[in-house]
């Protein structure tokens, strides 16, 4: 079907609000780099930052064909308010249980989405998203095995991990907080719309949950981390923001 | 533009060009062999295009590899080059050519087993160890010091070693 302008305006917002959580995702794991509690989750979560950040980038260069200004000039000029994260992908990396079990609710989450668009309508976010997909999948893999490790350790171990994820249930309902265009997207074969997301990766984790011996939260329509979507952030945010643009706000112009 | 299957023989001058720009990061590997390359055409008679398509959406050398290849086709006599990448064709560790699973072994890497779409554990932990070729190895991450490697170890003659990791 052809476009209309609501739809391209529906489209955008989608796209925004991937991009804004991958690059806020994406610099929140890169604080891990230098401080993992082991080697290889210094790596990993080193190199998970890498993959959401290029990830962002090419959902940027979507946007900038849509007509949205440069991809580092979006990244890296914009305040709080002009972002649509969510607030779960704010929030600073705390300790090691609150970043493993935010990256297993978030890219449970994404995988799934990845997965629906690859049949997007919109055939650059179609092939983009069959490219993630493949990404996505180490993440995932890698949430899943010390999901399932920690949560089956001793008695310390899994009582944080209990209590982590009844704290971090709730932020992850923000990320299907619903946009202002759901009826668009889904009637332009765009996207089938947060809350059949939602409902599918309430599926997806369960098991996992399950499996490693813990208890999901049950209150799926929490909405007390909504308003991401709209502008509407933590205050972690702008420190953060300001963080990641500082050297770049000296010399916007500069060739790197 | 046509795939990379179809032009081979179209632009054969072309594609030797390209087979000599290698991998900044795997210096035995040709960025051909890789499978990257998936497509050239030549609008005008002195220009040429060339499409590359990224590993890794974050892969830092794509840049890199995007600016050799226009140094090297410029060195060839063309003098409008446009190198730029797509997403058209999704790259996959089955696209690297059975040449560039050579290169790969021959820089220390053990190859990406050939897969069918589905990649499990048990398919990354499958891997010989290139130094030694024992099966008896552990996977210890499926993140390594690229985008594109897993870290592993082999049980048999006790050494760490990295594999080009399998991607669907």
């Amino acid at each position: 079907m052809e476009y209309t302008e609501k739809h391209v305006l529906a489209l955008k917002e989608l796209l925004y609000k991937m991009a804004d959580d991958q690059l806020i995702l994406g610099h929140r794991n890169s604080e891990w780099t230098g401080l993992g509690p082991i080697l290889e989750e210094d790596i990993a979560f080193s190199s998970m930052a890498q993959d959401k950040i290029g990830q962002a980038q090419a959902l940027y260069e979507i946007l900038h064909e849509l007509g949205e200004g440069e991809p580092d000039t979006v990244a890296f000029m914009r305040n709080a308010e002009q972002f649509h994260c969510c607030h779960l992908v704010e929030i600073p990396i705390g300790e090691y249980d609150f970043s493993l079990l935010r990256h297993f609710l978030f890219d449970r989450a994404e995988q799934i989405r990845f997965d629906m668009l690859a049949q997007s309508s919109f055939e650059p976010l179609a092939q983009v998203a069959r490219k993630f997909r493949g990404e996505i999948k180490y993440h995932v893999m890698h949430a899943d095995v010390w999901v399932k490790q920690l949560g089956k350790g001793g008695a310390e171990s899994h009582g944080r991990m209990q209590d982590t994820l009844n704290s971090c249930f709730p932020m992850a309902l923000g990320i299907f907080e619903p946009g202002p265009y759901e009826a668009e997207l889904i009637e332009a074969g765009i996207f089938p719309g947060e809350l059949a997301l939602r409902n599918k990766w309430i599926e997806a984790i369960r098991p996992v949950i399950e499996s490693a011996g813990l208890r999901l939260p049950d209150q799926f329509d929490d909405t007390s981390a909504y308003g991401g979507r709209y502008g509407s952030h933590t205050e972690y945010l702008q420190p953060l923001l300001d963080e990641m643009t500082e050297v770049f706000r000296i010399d916007p112009a500069a060739e790197w | 533009m046509v795939s990379t299957r179809d032009t081979r023989h179209l632009h054969p001058e072309i594609w030797d060009a390209l087979q000599e720009v290698l991998d900044p990061e795997i210096p035995t590997l040709s960025i051909v062999d890789l499978g990257i390359v998936t497509g050239v055409s030549t609008p005008a008679e002195d220009a040429v295009e060339v499409k590359l398509t990224p590993t890794f959406s974050g892969c830092p050398a794509l840049k890199i590899m995007e600016q050799l290849v226009e140094d090297r086709l410029k060195q060839a006599g063309w003098r409008n080059v446009k190198v730029y990448t797509s997403f058209d064709v999704a790259w996959n560790s089955n696209m690297i050519s059975e040449a560039g699973l050579t290169a790969l072994h021959k820089h220390g890497l053990a190859p990406p087993p050939r897969h069918d779409g589905y990649i499990e554990l048990d398919v990354l932990s499958d891997v010989p160890c290139p130094l030694c070729g024992s099966r008896n190895t552990t996977m210890k991450t499926p993140f390594g010091p690229t985008l594109c490697r897993s870290m592993h170890y082999c049980n048999h003659c006790s050494n760490a070693f990295e594999s080009f990791k399998p991607v669907s």
